[in-house]
């Protein structure tokens, strides 16, 4: 029993009445929402409640899960992701995603941030290196690597790797971007950074993220959804949620009464 | 003394620390036995051989006398099979690897060739041999060719090739392969840019490893019909050949004393280019770990 309230920008993202199973077990659960353009979307709940789930729907990322099945609508922009009109590796392109461990390529800074593109056919070195340097911009970590883009990216901070896969997602162009806990493993500086980072990006990406820090939540994002136990219990403006929640369930969450 | 460590039991710490020092000892004997067999083994064969290891061993063809024999066919055979295995046995065992990994469903059927493989990996390898002279020498009817020599040893090797290949696949982390994904890789270049690159030392070692088991095999080629008294370089694939291990046998297998020297200097050119191979190995695992 999802209770909607207004949110201002045009909703990029609709879900409607997604069932999804793990062989026989049910981790979505009639889920129902609708992710507005250009903003911040933050997935919160107790661990297993299935946010990770419904946030790799959105770039099919379950597909490669065996035995995994999927019911109901979910479209970017009206077209169904699961369609035949889609195909995934188009759908990836537009939707990045950052993970919970920094995961680079173990290969140069430069080669990591130009991995995608050159996935997707750019050869020319003139255009690669335009693409690294506004990507390094973008994650702001430019001023910090431009001067050793040949390092390995293993020799960046934990930090630093974060920022430079947002970066490596960023180089291919998207929409939208993914963040499942991408903060959960770095000390509170760099969270903080990822997170004014994250603000800066909301101008320009739909941005969906996952966390387990409820005041992240409530500083970053401009929509929350809270979740149970593959349902969703309330999504409504940040703000609403966390002042003036309307279940009681939410209110148990947010108020650390449990999860 | 401080009342912290008083309640120490004395006793009972000096006999834990005895028992560690008997192990200790017990492991340096262990590793000991094995290190001087091979010393002595060494030594045995550099002073057979080390008067016999003179340019004639390499630029002669054996003969009846052993003045002047060398093994230098054996010596050119065995890198002329060598250079016909790499690639055959690199494609078809990474190629095996890969798929069984990436892209073979996990099945009864798959775990079935799994377990074909790895048993295929302990087969004696004059069952090879006998394969190899049913496949390539009388069904292919390549005859006692360098080509059926290669083809058989490639079959001893694939087994070797595609475990340890496998191993080196399964080592790369999953979140490598959701990286790339992410970004819109298909299966191939998730494989091509990122799974390969991140396993490529593993599996060169693996393949480096096989060809040096290869390289000091007999049995097989003995099978097949590999020639003892070569005294041309093959100059075609079809031609008869000998290889190293296959020389030093049948120099072995000879009463006069001067073969048996023959015999050790042609060991110690074996132990030499296994050394080589191997030491390669590591230079090439060092080199890909340290880049990155
Ligand atoms: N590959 C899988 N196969 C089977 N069940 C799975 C799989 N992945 C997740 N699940 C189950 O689905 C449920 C939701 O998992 P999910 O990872 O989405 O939770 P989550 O909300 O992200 O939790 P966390 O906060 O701990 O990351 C869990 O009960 C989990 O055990
Ligand atoms: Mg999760």
């Amino acid at each position: 029993m999802a209770t909607a309230t207004q949110v201002q920008a045009q909703p990029l993202i609709s879900i409607e009445k997604l069932n999804l199973f793990y062989g026989s077990f049910h981790a979505l659960k009639d889920v129902s929402l609708t992710i507005p353009e250009k903003a911040i979307t933050a997935f919160i709940g107790p661990s297993g409640c299935g946010k990770s789930t419904l946030l790799r729907t959105l770039n099919r990322m379950n597909d490669m899960i065996p035995g995994t099945r999927i019911e109901g609508s979910i479209a970017i922009g009206g077209t169904e992701l699961y369609s035949n009109e889609v195909d995934v590796e188009t759908l990836r392109k537009k939707v990045g995603m950052v993970f919970q461990q920094p995961n680079p390529f173990p290969k140069s800074i430069y080669d990591n941030i130009a991995y995608g593109p050159r996935l997707h056919g750019t050869r020319s070195k003139q255009q690669l290196d335009e693409i690294v340097e506004t990507s390094l911009k973008s994650a702001v970590l430019w001023d910090e690597v431009k001067d050793h883009l040949k390092r390995s990216a293993f020799s960046l901070s934990g930090g630093q790797q974060q920022r430079l896969c947002i970066a490596r997602a960023l180089a291919v162009n998207p929409d939208i971007l993914l963040m499942d806990e991408a903060t959960s493993a770095l000390d509170p500086i760099s969270t903080l950074k990822i997170e004014e980072l994250a603000q800066e990006l909301k101008d320009r990406y739909t941005i969906v993220m996952v966390t387990h820090n409820m005041h992240q939540a409530a500083r970053v994002s401009n929509q929350t959804v809270f979740f149970l136990n593959g349902e969703v219990v309330e999504f409504s403006d940040t703000e609403k949620l966390f002042s003036n929640p309307t279940d009681q369930r939410t209110e148990d969450y947010i108020s650390g009464r449990f999860g | 003394m401080s009342p912290i460590f008083q309640d120490a039991n004395r006793q009972q710490i000096a006999n834990r620390r005895r028992k560690d020092v008997i192990i200790h000892l017990l492991f340096i004997v262990a590793t000991s036995i094995g290190v001087l067999a091979l010393c002595a083994l060494i030594i045995d064969i550099l002073m057979d051989g080390l008067s016999r290891l003179q340019p004639d061993l390499f630029t002669n063809f054996p003969s009846r006398k052993a003045a002047g024999s060398g093994m230098k066919s054996a010596i050119v055979g065995s890198i002329y099979m060598l250079i016909i295995m790499l690639p055959v046995s690199f494609i078809l065992g990474v190629g095996a690897a890969i798929y069984l990994e990436e892209y073979a469903g996990k099945n009864r059927f798959t775990r079935l060739i799994q377990l074909n493989i790895s048993t295929l990996a302990g087969v004696p390898s004059i069952v090879y041999g006998i394969l190899g002279l049913t496949l390539f020498v009388r069904l292919l009817a390549l005859e006692r060719s360098l080509l059926a020599g290669a083809f058989t040893m490639t079959l001893l090797v694939l087994p070797i090739i595609i475990v340890s290949a496998q191993e080196a696949i399964r080592a790369v982390p999953k979140s490598r392969r959701d990286a790339s994904f992410a970004l819109g890789a298909t299966k191939w270049q998730t494989v091509s840019r990122s799974v390969i690159p991140s396993s490529i030392s593993g599996i060169l070692t693996g393949v480096i490893l096989a060809m040096s088991r290869a390289i000091g095999e007999t049995a097989p080629l003995v099978m097949i019909g590999a020639m003892t008294y070569i005294n041309f370089l093959p100059t075609s694939l079809k031609d008869s050949f000998t290889v190293m291990p296959i020389q030093i046998y049948n120099w072995i297998s000879k009463p006069q004393l001067e073969f048996k020297e023959l015999a050790a200097s042609g060991i110690i050119v074996l132990l030499a280019l296994l050394l080589i191979m191997n030491f390669s190995a590591i230079l090439l695992r060092n080199k890909y770990q340290k880049k990155y």
